[in-house]
């Protein structure tokens, strides 16, 4: 358990309606605070959506979202990194269904550590086992602060 | 227990035979109104066509603009040497309400506070703190004299000053109150505050604006009180026209003294028992005063199912006012039942705001609400979820499908007063 712990990175999933300014508003707020978006995406249904991103300063850009009345909550997901040639998204998909891993959602982001697929499973820990005993890199915790 | 048994549990049929008679008197009196002489000359309406209880249906109603028009002293059926007491009801536009009570009057009003209070269970040996304004409001002076006849112990200690309040409470052994809900929840703060028991207290009789079925749970906790809901106006007397029994599952309204119909707001139509619509009253015991068909603008419907009391039908609780009354492909929708819903849905806040649009000669109602704080995921699926709930069981409340926006929590508009929570496009293009 401790060691899966590491590996768990909080994402903030931000309420949001469908009109416009929305999100040019979370990203000014976070600039304010110089909060680094390291990856971000959209999901939306009916008139509203949950703005997901990863940032370098998840307490603080929760924090600050929430003072300026944004609904914000927490997500735990996972990162792996990702070999940035042709095949490297396949061998994450393959270890993934080896393990018999349940994909909600994912996004990608290529950054100083690579290209990284961010994850959104039902099980964490069992994922973050199955990835690590497969042969996959997963991104510390720790890059996060 | 009753005060009047005898006329409190009336059969049907003699409670008819009663309210006929009471309606002729009435409309005898009512011919000394100028108004109404007019009214029923201009509408071609002939006392004889009244000759049974339903035929009050081809009266003219009696709205409240009427009365302010007859300012001050318009509505009286007596010469002012026989008014006894004048009340005004406050106009949030214009001139008040002036409302007259002969000796008479007076009476019977303090004898339905006495048949409510007894009702609940008050007797002669309870301590009665009646905590409104005793102005030219009706609430204080109703209750005065409806808890002195029953010789309750009357403590006529109005508003204000709420640490005195609570040790009178203390002191006196008060065991019974009176108040609006909004007052007896500041009541309760205060006395949390002063770490003050009220203990002795028992009975809380609230009313005068509308209070839910949670705030009666709340207040019923902090008290420590069984709660009753409270309904009256100026027009009809004041309070005590209806009033909950210990069943608590509507109001007991004095079909004696009030002959109730409701009505759909927009055609006047009379509608049947468990139709919701406006209450229109037509008071058989007013002599200063005597009204047809007032239309009261609160919106109720009328409860088929007896009482175990033993008293006659039952309306229930006030859910709002007639003229927030939205007619959406033909059937009448009243904000307060959207409230109603939103209230019992946890996972949203209780603000809202409707849009009425016409989409291809067909009505649509799309309803904004805002998710509450606390029940917010993260997940989309779950927002989805909540969409879905709210959906369904507006769609069971009103029979009715509507389109439901879940919103940023604190993005809807709060108002201070009157709640303008609709807004109708379909007049406009
Ligand atoms: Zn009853």
């Amino acid at each position: 358990m401790t060691e899966t712990r590491n590996y768990i990175i909080k994402q903030i999933s931000v309420f949001s309606e469908n009109r416009p300014g929305r999100l040019a508003a979370i990203a000014h707020a976070l600039e304010e605070e110089k909060i680094n978006i390291l990856a971000f995406s959209i999901a939306e249904a009916n008139g509203f959506g949950v703005v997901r991103a990863l940032v370098d300063h998840p307490k603080k850009a929760y924090d600050k979202l929430t003072s300026i009345g944004f609904n914000v909550a927490f997500t735990d997901v996972i990162a792996v990194k990702m070999r940035d040639e042709p095949g490297g998204l396949y061998e994450i998909a393959k270890i993934l269904g080896d393990a018999k891993i349940n994909i909600e959602y994912s996004y990608a982001y290529s950054g100083k550590e690579g290209a990284v697929l961010i994850l959104r499973v039902d099980n964490a820990p069992a994922a973050i086992t199955g990835i690590l005993t497969g042969g996959g890199t997963l991104i510390e915790t720790s890059v996060f602060h | 227990m009753y005060w009047n048994k005898t006329i409190e549990t009336l059969s049907p049929a003699d409670l008819a035979d009663l309210q006929l008679k009471r309606l002729k008197t009435t409309l005898a009196q009512v011919m000394k109104v100028g108004f109404y002489q007019k009214k029923f000359r201009d509408e071609g309406v002939r006392l004889e066509d009244v000759k049974t209880l339903a035929d009050v249906s081809k009266l003219p109603f009696t709205r409240k603009q009427d009365l302010r028009n007859g300012y001050p002293f318009g509505f009286f059926a007596v010469p002012l040497n026989q008014v006894v007491r004048i009340h005004t009801t406050s106009g949030t536009t214009g001139k008040p309400t002036v409302v007259g009570y002969t000796r008479a009057d007076l009476d019977t009003w303090s004898e339905l506070i006495a048949r409510n209070m007894t009702m609940v269970g008050l007797t002669k040996d309870d301590v009665f703190q009646n905590m409104v304004n005793y102005g030219m409001f009706t609430g204080g002076l109703g209750f005065h004299y409806g808890a002195e006849k029953i010789g309750m112990t009357v403590i006529p200690s109005a508003t204000g000053n709420t640490k005195r309040q609570i040790e009178m409470i203390q002191d006196f052994g008060v065991t019974a109150i009176h108040c609006t809900p909004s007052y007896a929840m500041h009541l309760a703060e205060v006395a949390e505050e002063m770490d003050a028991s009220l203990d002795t207290l028992k009975t809380g009789l609230f009313g005068a604006e509308p209070w839910s079925d949670s705030m009666r749970a709340e207040l019923e906790r902090k008290l420590g009180v069984t709660a009753y809901d409270s309904y009256g106006l100026s027009e009809l007397f004041g309070p005590g026209v209806a009033f909950e029994c210990p069943e608590r599952d509507g109001l007991h309204i004095w079909h004696d003294c009030y002959l109730v119909e409701i009505i759909d707001p927009v055609s006047g139509d009379v509608l049947g028992d468990g139709e919701r619509g406006e209450l229109v009253v037509t008071p058989l015991m007013k002599e200063a005063m005597p009204l047809v068909r007032y239309r009261t603008g609160d919106v109720t419907m009328t409860i088929e199912d007896g009482c175990l009391c033993g008293r006659a039908k039952k309306i229930a609780r006030i859910t709002g006012r007639s003229d927030d009354m939205l007619v959406i492909r033909g059937i009448n929708v009243f904000p307060s039942q959207i409230e109603h819903v939103l209230l019992k849905i946890p996972e949203v806040g209780n603000q809202f705001m409707v849009y009425v649009d016409r989409v291809n000669h067909l009505d649509e109602m799309t309803i904004d609400v805002e998710i509450d704080k606390g029940h917010f995921s993260g997940e989309l699926h779950d927002l989805a979820r909540i969409q879905k709930k709210v959906m369904k069981q507006l769609r069971d409340a009103l029979e009715l499908r509507t389109t439901v926006n879940i919103v940023e929590p604190g993005s809807l508009p709060r108002f201070e007063g009157k709640a303008k929570r609709v807004v109708d496009r379909r007049g406009s293009m």
